[in-house]
């Protein structure tokens, strides 16, 4: 058993309680993940509070990203994986027999790495999803909503003269934060988003970590993400994964100044991952 | 909803300058209220400045720990982090002027026990000086005023001629009466406390001007 190892054994944390007046979001007990025989995923517990961001860091391989799709079942997919233990969402079991998984990822809206709009123009990107949900009343209901969804996403000004243009001409940055709007179009509660800026150059960055800001009075945010100072600077909470273990969860503000645990420290500080 | 164009690292940014001004107040007041409890001869005063402490010193922490959170959360770059830089500093003086506020009401306590030396004429010139030095400073922090600043460094220099001339004077009167000694004494660590709140006004003079502009002009007489 390597150091490491054994300092993860010696003490595990308990999962991130919601802060005071925060209600808890997403309740996860004992669960593990598996891809085939291997495990990715061990014995994860934690709270995902409400209205928040939440972020997940950790080193390439050490299941944040399973871990976020295990929260929209988004490896339901990938053949050959399980799910033990309980996710909760207000407390409903995701993973319960008779659950809609479409309905559910409606209500867990997932944005990815890489953009990827449709190849369709801006404002069918925005109606589609609204479209077949069966969302709106009538045409001026459609394009309000259209609307209503591109300004959440900050990007209704760069957009608003040019909705019948392809969405595929817009620059990442843009194509991104389409993206964002898709997803909160269908009037989601709880976004994901698995290294949302990681493709984006430094200011269109700041645009989307700004918008994350912004948008956590109305929604859930999680996000991924294995660049350190973004989890610093959008989240409220932080989540340290390692191994496929969730090593310790807290307010940000404490993981990055005072860490409870020796190896949630050297990874922040960079001595390790 | 639209977003905000004001990332939201320089709201926290205002808002730690506005708590620097609140602190630096808070410390201007009790500077003042103390050298007008000794010229006055008010011990309820005196009382009030002794028992006040408390705001001051929770600013000085809460000041710190938004400084600390900001470096670790936002990991600030150039004016950005010179203006953290500055503000953990110009925090330690401010706290430290407080707690000269508190010498300075003790020293008028001891002070008042006795007869009047003489009429004080150099001292309350010597707390308008250092209270005026105080607050150009942090209007030159707040409106990152080099020149207003450098007036401030200017300004010092008088106020060290000051505390030595209630030095000289209240030697004689020491020389002629040596019932003065004691009050006098206590004068004189009011000047040399009015003089040390010089100094941290300079402190903060000096960090406004490397906040703005990056260059340290401290040592530079030396």
């Amino acid at each position: 058993m390597s150091t490491l190892e054994a300092a993860l054994q010696a003490r595990p944390e308990p999962p991130a309680a919601a802060p005071v007046g925060q209600t808890c979001k997403v309740r996860v007990r004992g669960l593990n993940f598996y891809y085939g025989a291997k495990r990715a995923l061990e014995d994860i517990a934690i709270d995902i509070p409400a209205n928040l961001v939440t972020a997940f860091i950790g080193p390439s391989g050490c299941g944040k990203s399973t871990f976020l799709r295990t929260l929209n079942r988004m490896n339901d997919i990938i053949p050959g994986t399980r799910v033990e233990g309980e996710i909760r969402i207000d407390d409903r079991d995701i993973y319960a027999g008779g659950i809609d998984v479409v309905a559910l990822r409606r209500r867990v809206g997932m944005v990815f790495q890489k953009s990827n709009p449709f190849p369709k123009s801006i404002f069918e990107n925005i109606a589609y999803g609204i479209r077949i949900n069966g969302m709106a009343r009538s045409r001026a209901d459609l394009q309000e909503r259209v609307e209503e969804s591109l300004k959440q996403a900050a990007i209704w000004d760069e957009v608003k003269d040019r909705l019948h243009e392809s969405a595929l001409a817009l620059s990442g940055g843009q194509q991104q934060r389409l993206c964002i709007a898709r997803a909160l179009a269908v009037k989601p509660d709880v976004l994901l988003m698995d290294e949302p800026a990681s493709a984006l150059d430094p200011i269109a960055t700041q645009r989307i970590e700004e918008l994350i800001y912004q948008l956590k009075s109305k929604y859930t945010i999680v996000i991924v993400t294995h660049n350190m100072q973004q989890a610093a600077r959008v989240s409220d909470l932080t989540a340290f994964f390692w191994l496929g273990r969730l090593v310790e969860a807290g307010p940000t503000d404490r993981i990055f100044t005072n860490p409870g645990q020796t190896l949630t420290e050297d990874y922040v500080t960079g001595r390790f991952g | 909803m639209t977003i905000n164009h004001v990332p939201h690292f320089q709201e926290e940014l205002d808002q730690l300058k506005s708590r620097l001004l609140e602190m630096g107040g808070l410390a201007e007041d009790r500077v003042r209220s103390s050298v007008r409890a000794l010229v006055d001869r008010d011990n309820g005063l005196v009382e009030g400045v002794l028992a006040g402490d408390t705001p001051i010193n929770q600013l000085h922490i809460e000041i710190d720990g938004r400084c600390v959170r900001l470096l670790a959360l936002h990991q600030p770059m150039a004016v950005d982090l010179r203006a953290i830089l500055s503000a953990v500093k110009i925090n330690t003086d401010l706290e430290r002027v407080g707690d000269l506020a508190i010498n300075i009401a003790e020293a008028a306590l001891r002070y008042l026990a006795h007869p009047p030396v003489k009429q004080l004429i150099d001292i309350p010139r010597m707390a308008e000086i250092a209270q005026g030095m105080l607050r150009d400073a942090l209007d030159a922090f707040v409106r990152r005023d080099t020149l207003l600043a450098q007036q401030v460094l200017d300004a010092d220099d008088t106020l060290d001629s000051l505390k030595t001339q209630v030095f000289r004077e209240l030697l004689t009167y020491m020389l002629q009466d040596p019932h003065t000694i004691e009050p006098s004494l206590d004068l004189i660590l009011v000047s040399r406390h009015l003089e040390r709140i010089g100094d941290h006004a300079t402190n903060i003079a000096e960090d406004v001007i490397f906040m703005v502009s990056a260059r340290d002009v401290r040592h530079k007489g030396q």
